[in-house]
């Protein structure tokens, strides 16, 4: 590693972040592929069925078949579309979920490196900013269709999605007024130091909130209105077949994968456990204690999207008059009085 | 807050040191592809020669705002970077798109330029070009080789709650008027 230390501050730094990328985008990418596996598993014990078992043990192939046969099938362009953005849109809905994983602290540190690709001060306005671009791919999926019900489906879901962003963004106000910074980093640090710490327990009406709210923007049952098949026919995805299709598809699971990732940095402590000091950032030399606070914050993110799976199949989907209602009526107004009330507290306490 | 903007700078500082000797420091760079992308992306919104379909337009909107946010980001002023996707990339042009999704295209494709549009283009136009001139004349160029803004989450905070407060509480009842009266026109039966 000699001719690594000669290198100037800059490539050393321009190669651990090519690094980081790589390996958070294949982490992401290879749950994706597995959530999809978990979930027709998780679906099939529910139902009382085996779910996938014909390629590999347990059907753990599975999800390669699914890609070579989403690959190989026919890529059909109906006549009527609008070209560009039909093109456009399935890419579009993949992006943003990718970018947000950027600003994820996943780990502490592996030797030197600071495990997170961009340590941003305003790290969840970044956050909310990429999400709420995302409503992008869903409203050109429809729009590019040009026809009625993918369009409907589109306008139906970006409604959807615009509503609940703004009671996940009022939720997360709370958040941030108990821990004084917008860095995720610090959010992670403000929460070492024992469970009683962990922001779930401080702030619980934030994290009910945030955790409706991510069902909405993932577009999960039950709040899946946007591919509510007996009313609009699949919604905004009907024309697209084969990868397009695809892209589709593992974007929700991507989106589900960043937004668990969120839910666990917020609200479950990041890479803490407040267990054998593993809820200190790991020195130069404990590469084990670093590797350590990785796997564990892998575990609670994936603790989360098994639970988005699980949810799924056993509840209904919600009505489109109750989505909005619940969105506007409950969970805005409860995420301001939250505001409110943690500001009040926190005023109280300063004060004595 | 200060001790990420210290780090930030120094990384900067050094990354052109390194550069300059061959060429432009990689910011520099970066600030003109960001300009020529606002640019050509305002004038794409406005007058696309190959569509003029208005979903089309909104959409190079979003593009100028992103490469605006990017303009923001070479200055420091992340947190208004995040603010300009998020508010505008994010809520104001979606909105734009559903009510241009929702209204009748076909009209609006075929709709010939006015004379009165084009004598208010032209009157905006020349008032933003001077106050653009004037704003290069009475400033003197390259006076200041690291132009940074006041960006910090926290020391904007502090500002806009103590000295411009009043400006402040002033935007935020315009806000709460426009949101009434938007309510009060929503509602079918006024009683």
């Amino acid at each position: 590693m000699t001719w690594f230390d000669h290198l100037s501050p800059l490539p050393q730094f321009l190669i651990f972040s090519a690094l980081k990328i790589l390996g958070v985008f294949s982490v992401l990418m290879f749950i994706v592929a597995y959530a999809v596996w978990v979930e027709r598993k998780v679906s099939a014990a529910i139902q009382d069925r085996l779910g996938p078992n014909r390629f590999g043990p347990f059907g753990l192939l599975q999800p390669i078949a699914d890609a070579v046969k989403s690959f190989l099938k026919e890529d059909f362009t109906p006549a009527h579309v609008r070209k560009v953005y039909y093109w456009l849109a399935p890419a579009i809905v993949m992006i943003p979920s990718i970018l947000v994983a950027a600003v994820i602290p996943f780990g502490s540190y592996l030797g030197r490196q600071k495990m997170v690709i961009a340590d941003l001060d305003v790290g969840i306005l970044y956050t909310f900013g990429i999400v709420s671009l995302g409503v992008y791919g869903i409203v050109l999926a429809g729009y590019a269709a040009n026809s009625k019900y993918p369009f409907l489906g589109g306008i139906r879901s970006s409604a959807q999605l615009i509503s609940y962003e703004i009671a996940m963004g009022l939720s997360v106000v709370a958040v941030f007024l108990l821990v004084g910074d917008l860095n995720l980093s610090r959010v992670v640090l403000f929460q070492s130091g024992g469970f009683t710490h962990w922001i779930i327990f401080k702030q619980p009406v934030a994290f009910v909130i945030f955790l409706v709210a991510i069902f909405a923007e993932t577009n999960r049952t039950p709040f899946d209105l946007p591919e509510a098949e007996q009313e609009l026919a699949g919604g905004y995805n009907v024309e697209y077949s084969s990868m397009k299709f695809a892209l589709f598809f593992m974007g929700e699971y991507a989106n589900m994968a960043v937004a668990a990732a969120m839910m666990a940095t917020l609200f479950l402590g990041g890479w803490t456990l407040p267990i054998a000091g593993l809820d200190q950032p790991a020195a130069p030399g404990q590469i084990g204690v670093g590797l350590l606070h990785i796997a564990i914050f892998l575990a609670k993110m994936l603790w989360v999207v098994f639970m988005m799976i699980w949810v799924r199949w056993m509840w209904p989907r919600f009505r489109y008059d109750q989505l909005m209602d619940l969105g506007w009526r409950r969970f805005i107004p409860l995420a301001l009085a939250n505001i409110v009330v943690t500001a009040a507290v926190l005023w109280m306490r300063a004060g004595s | 807050m200060e001790e990420e903007g210290g780090r930030g700078r120094g990384a900067g500082k050094f990354s052109g040191q390194n550069l300059k000797q061959r060429n432009m420091p990689p910011t520099d760079i970066l600030f003109y592809v960001f300009a020529a992308l606002t640019l050509l992306c305002g004038v794409l919104v406005v007058a696309n020669p190959f569509s003029r379909n208005p979903v089309t337009s909104a959409m190079f909107l979003v593009l100028t705002v992103a490469s605006m946010a990017g303009l923001f980001v070479l200055l420091r002023a992340f947190f208004l970077a995040a603010i300009q996707i998020l508010v505008y990339a994010g809520a104001v042009i979606v909105l734009f798109l559903f009510v241009i999704m929702l209204l009748d295209l076909r009209a609006e494709e075929r709709r010939k330029v006015k004379r009165f549009g084009l004598v208010g283009a032209l009157l905006s136009v020349g008032a933003i070009t001077a106050i653009f001139f004037k704003c290069l004349s009475s400033s003197a160029l390259g006076a200041d080789p690291s132009p940074t803004m006041e960006g910090g989450t926290i020391a904007l905070g502090k500002l806009l709650f103590t000295r411009y407060l009043l400006p402040f509480e002033i935007v935020s009842v315009l806000l709460l008027v426009a949101m009434v009266g938007v309510v009060l026109l929503s509602k079918k039966d006024l009683k």
